[in-house]
């Protein structure tokens, strides 16, 4: 864990609830049970996800802030909250040519908020999907 | 190399104001946080040391000396304070006009301040990071570098 001098990191929590199936049409049916189990249920279940979101830059002087909270719930509002919350990620565009596993939601949503956010270093995405798994993606 | 985290709690109240700006840019910027009362919160704090466990104990550092170094050099500064009012970072010398934005950033920051010269001078294990909660969605992040 190392960083650049005057660095500080502002982490915030959202919630969002969706539903999945993790099946790949890349597998046959039996190795789909056999590679997601329970997940590849065939109408799907739903988590509480909570996306965790940490940006990096420096602590402005006049504001003592990294970056606006407000500014940055506005955006994950906008570019994540409302395109997956109450929704199957299965139908997604971004899900039809990949599994929406945890890990890939991880990496969309990375993606999803890095251009959206220029005055900062977006240095993290962490979803939980329940209490027990969560993953976490830091870019390229 | 291992990290240990240890997490204590703290409770405080602040508000966020810069006595440069005008009274109607510290709202619009800070919102309901301008508000000159003030307001609290329960903080976590969680610092991490990195190292490697000693031979002997298997210990990165004992516990119960960081748990000791994080009360004296954080928490009693800071547990059940006005940050802005009483606390030296973040309070001007007459205890009035606030210097220093007590931003849950700049509390990441000054904490460290405060922990990393007992840390290194234990000798063994070095400060990684300092993470404080300001609620359990918001907190603020800090490994050094200033």
């Amino acid at each position: 864990m190392s960083s650049e001098p005057g660095k500080a990191y502002f982490g915030r929590r959202y919630t969002l609830s969706a539903s999945h199936r993790l099946h790949t049409e890349a597998l046959s049916a039996e190795q789909n049970r056999a590679t997601y189990g329970k997940c590849n249920n065939p109408h799907g279940h739903g988590h509480n996800y909570v996306v965790e979101v940490l940006v990096g830059g420096a602590v402005d002087a006049e504001t003592g802030m990294v970056m606006n909270m407000v500014v940055l719930d506005e955006t994950v509002q906008k570019w994540v909250i409302e395109r997956f919350d109450h929704t199957n990620l299965n139908l997604d565009p971004l899900f039809v040519n990949q599994v929406p596993t945890t890990e890939n939601l991880c990496r969309v949503v990375f993606d999803l908020l890095k251009d959206a956010l220029p005055s900062v270093q977006l240095e993290h995405v962490r979803v939980e999907e329940t209490e027990n798994n969560f993953f976490e993606y830091k870019g390229k | 190399m291992v990290f240990l985290t240890r997490r204590a709690t703290f409770s405080a109240s602040h508000y966020y104001w810069n006595g440069s700006w005008t009274a109607e840019k510290n709202e619009q910027v800070f919102g309901r946080c301008a508000n000159r009362n003030g307001h609290g919160h329960n903080y976590s704090l969680e610092v991490t040391v990195a190292g490697e466990p000693d031979p002997v104990t298997g210990f990165v550092v004992d516990l119960k000396w960081l748990k000791d170094v994080m009360e004296r050099e954080v928490l009693a500064a800071w547990d059940h304070r006005h940050l802005n009012l009483e606390v030296p970072e973040f309070a001007a010398p007459e205890f009035g006009e606030s210097q220093l934005i007590p931003t849950t950033e700049n509390l990441a920051i000054a904490a460290w301040k405060r922990l990393e010269p007992a840390v290194t001078a234990a000798g063994g294990a070095r400060l990684s990071c300092v993470r404080i909660y300001e609620t359990p969605e918001i907190f603020a992040e800090y490994r050094g570098g200033l």
